[in-house]
């Protein structure tokens, strides 16, 4: 560490030392500041993926003030006679026509228009990443439960938002999304017809719904969204940063660099590369062209019709569901649309929610973790988590359907049948690959841990044998590949005490022995120190002998196989 | 699971690791700590992209000025891609240049910071309840189950006006079972609002068509439906007229004289969540949805015959006016557009 001059000598000693005391005798932040200024945040390029999430955020509320200040959202019928020649003349919403405005007529709006959406879409992007990070690191793990549930509760309403903005503008796409919503609305049982009268303000479209969207767009959600920010952004801090285990970083330290100046200078950077990011999708990238689509008419519509991305699992849902209705008591019940549209994201929250409490469960893991885990040294929760992308994928794929028909030249039926069955089979084939994949490469590193990396050195023996020299991998690799838990010891339930009464739990506690054998029950464990003694001692034997080649200087290859010379 | 098996899993892992912490690597020094000329090379870097995103930054308001808002650059509008690009590049410059600084010139000594226990300390929590505890029985609030009663049923029925309020967010539902159809109205083209003959249909054809209450003007000349009213009604009563050969057509009993010489009339809006359907398939007779794929046979009084739609798609009984134009003979005889709670229960 270099020595710093004593802060009273300093320049700015002495000029900061009169407004520090100005501030801290009014505001007493000192004493937490002291602790904050020089906080150690560790480094890993996919801690990054939430801090994309943060900044796009930022974006979307400094673009997001600025479209307020021209847009208009009234569901009153203007005829238009703006900027945009081929629609002038036509009836429309004050909605549509003042995003025409933005648009065609504000210098810079369309571009603030389109860095808007584009930050939007990787908002929920970033959001997706950032949890998928934390799943598959078991990151969520106690203490952080909370923090994982304050996430989700980010992501739903990422998405409400997402689409609340989209529906905005009021032209031929979004008012298709929202008469989809009508829909939807509609199969809420029993109460639909009410729910949708009372949130359009009448019948489908109504003359309300877009200032009433406009109002949870810009105001509700966005403040609930940043109070829950500052609630996951303030955890963070107190619980400190999860880091990679490896040489000298523990479950009781974290190391990495201090906030000032390393990460002011990081982090502050990569929010202007993010919204320079944005700013050039939007400058090169059209999206949301609303002037093509033309004003809403229930009446219209353009095949190809899709949501934006991240609601395309529920479209796809919605497009392959059979189309099942029953009429109970004289009430209809329309499972054809409750079920994808509203149960399937309601069983999404529910299961991310309650995954860390059943792996806990499980695993009766009680211990506080600060250190992340490799995705293939929890291999059934890495598994779970890739049957989940799958799943999410095939119902993706389903809402595309359609495109995907006229691109490949396939029959949408034979699409939606096929994705139909893929939901469900797919995950199923997914979890299983991926689970031999992670024991196949738990394998690898006992592998390379008992015998050693190959050296690329062929050595033949008296007898005529040839054999490859192995070198035991060095000590820092060999420390971060025995840094993960050992497994437990998997038990048979106990049916009955030791006097022979019968256990009144016995049948949880098969249903856990059955779970945590399930859980454990393929994990390859990491060497003992015998298994490792003994594999380093028979090591030693080949390694003891140097070699001599001629001219020829190899030394075989390191670890990273990068041929050694001498 | 009980305490006491918690401890037990907890002995039975082995506590010895078999390859004990090496410590923190040793730390490397970089170019820019070691020659001078890296590290001046270092801070150009940094201090040219912070210059170049000031120009960048400039040029943006200068372009602002200077390029009209018509003006087109490679088909893409100019404005927008020299606005675009100079903030994008100027943005992206300072986050680089930054990146940079941190990297080759701030100092990469790791540090290392001690975690504390999230948890607070056993006599923090002990301190906490027992403050609670005694701010719970200065206030009395178990002794006086009257006091408490009454507030936890006041507050409770806060809730009412809470949810009251929101009574007057729209109407309670009415009008769902009708649209703006009714006896004579004539049907016309959705573009033009022209009544249609029999005659200007040929077979294979579809036209999308509109009630005419849709275009009629009133005595000042605006139209007696527009705005929010004119989607509400055309949101319901859309309709397509098609013409197929009588002889494929296979009506239903009732349906056996809604058509006119194999022209029928059918609702434009799909019975699943109410997209506007008009892919018309005229070999086949089928009509498929653009959004969902839900396909109806519209020779076979509109079944469905794929996708996720439930309801076959309703027909609107057609006649001829005195003028042999196409009327409707009465309002849809089935409920139109995506389904709802009391549909069963409606008047038809």
């Amino acid at each position: 560490m270099s020595q710093h001059t004593p802060v009273e000598e300093t320049g700015f000693g002495k000029k900061a030392s009169g407004p520090v005391e100005w501030l801290d005798n009014r505001l007493g932040l000192a004493s937490m500041a002291k602790k904050n200024i020089r906080k150690v945040f560790p480094d890993h390029w996919s801690f990054l993926l939430g801090e994309i999430a943060l900044y796009s955020f930022i974006v979307l509320l400094l673009t997001g003030t600025f479209l307020t200040l021209w847009f208009q959202p009234s569901m009153a019928e203007v005829n238009y006679q703006g900027a945009y020649a081929p629609l002038r003349g036509v009836e429309m919403s004050q909605a549509f026509a003042s995003t025409l405005d933005i648009s065609f007529e504000v210098r810079g709006g369309l571009l603030i228009r389109q860095i808007h959406h584009w930050a939007a879409a990787l908002f929920i992007a970033a959001m997706i990443a950032h949890m998928l990070r934390v799943f598959f690191t078991g990151a969520y793990r106690k203490p952080r439960e909370i923090n994982w549930l304050i996430g989700i509760g980010l992501m739903t309403l990422g998405l409400i938002e997402g689409f609340a903005g989209y529906s905005l503008p009021d032209d031929l796409l979004s008012g298709t999304g929202l008469r989809f919503v009508d829909g939807m609305i509609r199969s809420i049982p029993i109460v639909g017809s009410y729910v949708e009268f009372f949130l359009f303000g009448g019948e489908f479209p109504g003359d309300i719904i877009i200032p009433r969207l406009y109002m949870a767009h810009i105001l509700l959600i966005p403040a609930l969204l940043l109070g829950l920010i500052g609630a996951h952004m303030l955890l963070l801090v107190y619980h400190k940063h999860t880091q990679w285990p490896g040489p000298g970083r523990t479950e009781e330290n974290v190391v990495g660099f201090p906030v000032l100046p390393v990460y002011a200078a990081k982090a502050g950077g990569f929010f202007f590369v993010v919204f320079g990011f944005t700013a050039l999708m939007g400058a090169f990238f059209q999206i949301n062209p609303i002037w093509s689509y033309g004003p809403y008419n229930p009446s219209e519509v353009t095949a190809g019709s899709q949501p934006d991305w991240y609601m395309g699992f529920v479209e796809g849902a919605i497009r392959i569901m059979p189309n099942w209705e029953s009429t109970i008591f004289g009430w209809t019940f329309s499972w054809n649309i409750a079920i994808p549209g509203l149960g399937l994201m309601g069983l999404l929250f529910t299961a991310l929610g309650a995954w860390p409490f059943v792996e806990k469960w499980i695993t009766g893991d009680d211990r506080d973790h600060h250190l992340l885990q490799r995705p293939r040294n929890a291999p059934v929760r890495t598994a779970f988590g890739v049957a989940g992308m799958t799943c999410y994928a095939m119902f993706w794929i389903a809402g595309g359907n359609d495109i995907i028909a006229t691109q490949f030249h396939l029959s949408i039926n034979t699409i939606t049948w096929f994705c139909r069955f893929a939901v469900f089979i797919a995950p199923v084939i997914a979890f299983i690959i991926t689970k031999r994949i992670c024991l196949g490469l738990q394998h690898k590193d006992k592998e390379s841990l008992l015998h050693g990396y190959e050296t690329g050195i062929i050595e033949r023996s008296p007898d005529g044998g040839y054999v490859e020299r192995h070198a035991p991998l060095p000590s820092n690799r060999q420390y971060a590949l025995t840094t993960h838990d050992r497994l437990p010891v998997l038990e048979d339930p106990r049916t009955e005490d030791i006097n022979g009464i019968p256990n009144p739990s016995s049948r949880k506690e098969k249903l856990l022995a059955r779970a945590r054998q399930f859980y454990f029950g393929d994990v390859v464990d990491k060497p003992t120190v015998n298994e490792v003694e003994e594999a380093h001692h028979h090591l030693g034997d080949h390694t003891g002998h140097e070699i001599t080649a001629g001219g020829d200087e190899f030394q075989g290859v390191s670890e990273a196989g990068i041929p050694k010379t001498h | 699971m009980s305490e006491s098996h918690d401890n037990e899993h907890d002995a039975d892992m082995v506590p010895s690791e078999p390859i004990s912490n090496p410590g923190l690597p040793e730390h490397l020094p970089r170019p820019t700590d070691v020659y001078p000329e890296a590290e001046r090379r270092a801070e150009r870097q940094v201090a040219g992209m912070f210059g170049l995103a000031g120009v960048l930054f400039f040029a943006f308001c200068v372009f602002y000025f200077v390029v009209d808002k018509d003006d087109v650059f490679l088909g893409w509008s100019a404005l927008n891609v020299a606005l675009g690009s100079t903030l994008g590049f100027g943005l992206l410059l300072i986050g680089l240049g930054a990146a940079q600084w941190a990297k080759k010139l701030m100092s990469d000594h790791e540090m290392v910071e001690m975690r504390h226990p999230v948890a607070s300390p056993p006599e923090d929590r002990a301190a906490t309840l027992a403050a609670l505890n005694a701010g719970i029985s200065e206030s009395g609030f178990a002794r006086r189950p009257l006091i408490r009663n009454t507030l936890l049923g006041s507050m409770g029925l806060l809730g009412l006006p809470a949810i009251v309020l929101l009574r007057d967010l729209g109407p309670l539902p009415h009008g769902q079972f009708e649209t703006v159809w009714k006896k004579g109205m004539r049907v016309v083209t959705d573009v033009s609002g022209a009544p249609i003959k029999p005659g200007d249909i040929e077979v294979g054809q579809l036209i999308n068509a509109e009630p005419a209450i849709l275009f009629e003007l009133d005595a000042d000349g605006e139209r007696v439906l527009h705005g929010t009213e004119a989607l509400q009604a055309k949101a319901k009563a859309a309709v397509i007229v098609v013409r197929m050969r009588p002889e494929d057509i296979t009506p239903s009993k009732r349906s056996a004289n809604w058509g006119i010489d194999g022209i029928l009339c059918y609702s434009k809006i799909c019975t699943h969540v109410g997209c506007p359907i008009s892919l018309w398939e005229q070999q086949t007779h089928h009509l498929l949805c653009p959004c969902h794929q839900s396909t109806f046979d519209l020779a076979d009084n509109g079944k469905v015959i794929f996708g996720p739609a439930h309801r076959p798609l309703p027909q609107l009984p057609l006649a001829l006016d005195s003028e042999g134009y196409l009327i409707a003979v009465s309002d849809f005889p089935d409920t139109v557009a995506p389904s709802f709670p009391e549909i069963a229960r409606g008047p038809k």
